[in-house]
């Protein structure tokens, strides 16, 4: 079955605007908070993996679109899958001979994957409506119907393949790095640092960018439909995470002033609508809102002290 | 802004380009560096372990010394030395700058950097951060580099595949020819040098192999076959314990074994029971019983064989197949989440059990290559290292091309130590950022002075070779050949390897290789069209692949990685009781004669008809090969 649709058919996670989130009053998104987030049902009781397969068939429906700029459809597919699979993995046995359920033999679908470990990032995309990485969302999760559709927010670039370039641009609007003076050996013995402070600085090193928390953020301006990266509107979770690390680091912490004073500008910590979507998605648990809570105190202190002449 | 006015492109984001990215940009040079995807998605981010650097803040007396020979002893001595030793003296300062950077480094309760124990070794030597090390490394150089980047200094092209060097009349690097892979555009950048850092080619073996799918050894087989040498090939190191799966088998860290993980079968294949309910009495600790000495720690090779040997030969894996238990139930829960979460989180999530309340199911898989593109290196005579700034380190048989990071084969011998991966990735990169260095200050005339037509031919050849691929009908689909290629690549070019088997490897490859060439894409869409990069490369893939056959066929003897059983020097039953022990005398004399004959680093060179093997000598001056490898 196949039918061309209009974005509306996106589920409402995809389409959040920012203002939708301050008329809610910060309510949670419905759909992300409805489900167990993906942390809880792989870390909570853990299934034992059936070695005999438990080979099952699931109807797989996946959001196409040829082009960035053509319209997207929908096509409907079978896939005989076993327990032990994972998402990414089904759609690797679908490439090797796609047939739609109605029997057309159509071209492959396009999609991102390299780690296979959620650790590199690249296999984000939407399943049944929440944003998560494809590899580490296992099968045995899921129901017999199965909808894959792009990681809404970034601009699609085929099938469920989305240009995340803006999540990199931001990273350069908020000075997310140390200023070395050079990449050489200065024979200094590394700063010390407490346990406890790496434990706490630790959580948020584990940002895989991802882009799961930037598309479950109401606030987190839509580009899906800009064909060039926008670099502009809320930086995003992310990013944001990313300046409270650096911050924290002894050498990082000399430059605070100048990633503070980026988050105080227009696109920055004020535009989040605390939804905390971002921290019920993230696959690797980040506590993006302490974070984020962390950073309005930070840019309070600042203020105080651009008042003074600090 | 761009110093020389020379042009430097890098290939490849993962560790090794990004540093030598970092070199040659952070000294004010231009740099265009071409990734797949983002830089941030590339293989080192999938390094769990650690990195290896000697800072002896362990009470253990650990030196420098001790580095060099454990990278030595444990590659079976094949490495050249010099560069080895200059690795390991520069690799405390390594880490000392990626902790600048912001590298989060796991510390003890004084607030230094702390440090395990890791395969081969018996010092606790291994920084690391958490059990994503590789992820965490990556990530700060990714931060230099987008400063350099925000700066103007270097340019990234992501999304976009190397095709092929560009090389002038003689035979000079002039520039590379890349296809964008959304447009699908081909297109030529000129270049003073280039840098390949392409990484490993784990998926010959796929699925088989703990590796990302870009490891494919694509861009190395195509400078390989414009004429750069291709050493060591033979030598790829399976690593022991990695979870079964369908797509890939992911890596469960050798830290899991230096921390104290245990790895056994039960003592009656055939017994069924939960493995915890399995009395200590009828269990087999096959490593711990065989080698006494280092025990669970064992370097890789010899795990991946004793893991081979138990299943296969003895027919004692659990419920008779090829899989084992690797065990940290008997450790402390808080230790094991605070030393091993990572990698827990990543068997929770793709097994669905819990390592900490149940042993892990593991099995070796294929997971790095020694062998790579040959590189050279120029000896500082004053220090036996290599000389810092030579424009001959790290630079291929190619004039104008580098290589850096796993495509190269430079420190590993024959096998390489845990938690060095991630040290020679940086550190190759910095000494090949630092050899281009040198080589743009002596060059005089630029790449921007060769004529159009070097490089419209390029761009015509490459979109010929597309064109063709487009058209072709009724061929085999490229998914499948891969599998195929993945099949005989691990059961005849594997753990353990025969030459009759290998001869058949190789007259299959050739086959293979004919029918890659009729690849039939069955899409034919120009946009972002995945599959014609996919055929692409599993052309290139299938060419390697001949390459370590050949190689593997012409070495007729076990070593590190490589392992004949059939030129097998076995070992004396027991341990030397002295130096006059008769029995180990006999034995060090046939090692002896076996170096005399075989310690060579093996080169391939591509011809038409296939790769042809030779041997060249080893640069052994730093410690010559004086006992072999015991770790009983």
């Amino acid at each position: 079955m196949t039918s061309i649709t209009s974005a509306q058919d996106r589920p409402v996670a995809a389409l959040r605007t920012r203002g939708d989130n301050r008329a809610r009053g910060g309510a949670p998104n419905h759909l992300i908070s409805a489900g167990a987030t993906p942390s809880e049902t792989t870390a909570g009781t853990p299934q034992r993996n059936d070695p005999a397969g438990h080979a099952r068939t699931v109807t797989l429906r996946i959001r196409r679109q040829d082009h960035p700029r053509s319209l997207p459809y929908w096509e409907q597919f079978r896939v005989r899958v076993s327990s032990g699979e994972n998402v990414v993995s089904m759609l690797r046995k679908l490439r090797l001979d796609p047939v739609t359920s109605d029997g057309r033999r159509v071209g492959p679908v396009a999609f991102e994957h390299n780690c296979m470990e959620e650790v590199c990032g690249a296999c984000a995309m939407l399943i049944d409506g929440r944003p998560r990485p494809s590899c580490s969302t296992l099968l045995s999760e899921l129901g017999d119907l199965i909808q894959l559709e792009p990681l809404p927010k970034f601009p699609v670039v085929r099938d469920l393949m989305v240009d995340r370039a803006r999540l990199f641009e931001n990273l350069k609007r908020v000075r997310a790095w140390v200023r070395l003076d050079g990449a050489y050996d200065t024979h200094e013995r590394a700063p010390r640092m407490s346990q406890k402070q790496w434990a706490a600085d630790y959580l948020f090193s584990r940002c895989i960018n991802c882009g799961v928390c930037a598309a479950a953020c109401p606030q987190f301006p839509d580009g899906a439909g800009a064909l060039e990266p926008q670099a502009d509107g809320f930086v995003g979770p992310a990013a944001l995470a990313q300046v409270r690390l650096l911050n924290a680091h002894p050498l990082g912490g000399y430059d605070k002033p100048d990633r503070l004073h980026a988050i105080m500008a227009e696109g920055g910590l004020s535009d989040c609508g605390n939804a905390q979507n971002c921290v019920r998605v993230c696959p690797k648990q980040i506590p993006l809102t302490s974070a984020i809570g962390e950073l309005g105190r930070q840019t309070t202190v600042q203020v105080v002290k651009d008042l003074f002449g600090g | 802004m761009n110093k020389s006015g020379r042009e430097v492109v890098v290939i490849g984001g993962g560790l090794g380009g990004l540093w030598a990215t970092l070199t040659i940009a952070g000294s004010g040079h231009r740099v265009q560096l071409f990734s797949l995807f983002e830089v941030m998605r590339s293989h080192s981010a999938c390094a769990q372990g650690g990195i290896n650097a000697v800072l002896d803040t362990k009470g253990q007396h650990d030196n420098v010394q001790q580095h060099i020979l454990d990278t030595l002893k444990g590659g079976s001595y094949l490495a050249n030395q010099p560069p080895v030793k200059s690795m390991c003296e520069d690799a405390p300062g390594l880490i000392r700058t990626f902790e600048r950077m912001g590298v989060t480094f796991s510390r003890t309760p004084e607030g230094l950097l702390d440090q395990r124990l890791f395969g081969g070794v018996k010092n606790k030597r291994t920084c690391f951060a958490g059990a994503s090390t590789g992820q965490q490394l990556l990530a700060g150089v990714d931060q230099q580099v987008r400063r350099l980047e925000a700066d103007g200094l270097v340019r990234k092209h992501e999304w976009w595949e190397f095709l092929g060097l560009v090389q002038d009349a003689g035979g000079v690097c002039c520039g590379i020819v890349a296809m964008d892979l959304r447009s699908l555009s081909v297109q030529t950048f000129r270049a003073d040098a280039v840098v390949l850092a392409s990484g490993g080619l784990g998926q010959l073996y796929a699925p088989q192999t703990t590796c990302s799918t870009n490891s494919t050894g694509a861009a190395a087989s195509r400078v390989y076959q414009q004429g750069a040498r291709f050493a060591n090939a033979e030598f790829f190191q399976f690593h022991p314990t990695a979870m079964l799966g369908e797509d890939k088998t992911r890596l469960m860290s050798e830290a899991a074994r230096g921390e104290g993980g245990r790895v056994w079968v039960p003592k009656d294949p055939t017994d069924r029971r939960e493995p915890n309910r399995i009395p200590e009495a009828e269990r087999y600790y096959f490593l711990e019983d065989w080698y006494p000495a280092y025990g669970n720690t064992v370097p890789r090779d010899i795990a991946s064989r004793a893991i081979w040997r138990v299943c296969r030969e003895l027919g004692q894996g659990i419920g008779g197949d090829d899989r084992v238990y690797l065990d940290l139930t008997h450790l402390d829960r808080d230790f094991v989440e605070a030393r091993l979460g990572a990698i827990l989180s990543i068997y929770r999530k793709f097994a669905g059990t819990d390592p900490v309340a149940e042993p892990m199911q593991i099995f070796p898989a294929a997971h790095y290559a020694m062998g790579g593109l040959w590189i050279d290196f120029e000896v500082d005579p004053a220090g036996g290292g290599i000389r810092p700034g030579s424009p001959r380190n790290h630079a291929t048989n190619i004039p104008g091309l580098y290589a850096c990071g796993e495509c190269d084969y430079g420190y590993h011998g024959a096998n390489r130590l845990g938690a060095n991966s991630l040290l020679s990735a940086s550190y190759s990169g910095r000494v090949a950022g630092e050899a281009v260095l040198s080589r743009l200050a002596g060059i005089e005339r630029g790449a921007d002075r060769l004529p159009d037509k070097t490089f419209d031919d390029a761009v015509h050849r490459q979109r010929t070779l597309n064109a063709e691929l487009m058209a072709n009908r009724g061929g085999d689909n490229a998914y499948e050949l891969h599998q195929e290629l993945g099949e005989l690549m691990t059961t005849r070019v594997g753990v353990v390897r025969d030459n009759a088997s290998l001869d058949r490897a190789a007259a299959e490859l050739a086959e293979l290789e004919q029918r890659a060439a009729r690849i039939d894409l069955a899409e034919t869409r120009p946009w972002a069209n995945q599959t014609l990069a996919y055929a692409r490369q599993v052309q290139d893939m299938i060419r390697l692949a001949r390459v370590m056959a050949a190689s593997a066929r012409a070495r007729d003897e076990c070593r590190g990685a490589h392992y004949k059983p059939e030129f097998e020097l076995p070992l004396p039953a027991r341990r030397a009781s002295g130096a006059d022990d008769p029995e180990w005398q006999a034995y060090l004399e046939r090692w002896r004669a076996n170096n005399e004959r075989w310690l060579k680093t093996s080169v391939a060179e591509h011809t038409p008809d296939g790769p042809r093997i030779g041997h060249e000598p080893v640069d052994l001056s730093v410690l010559p090969p004086a006992e072999p490898r015991d770790y009983r």
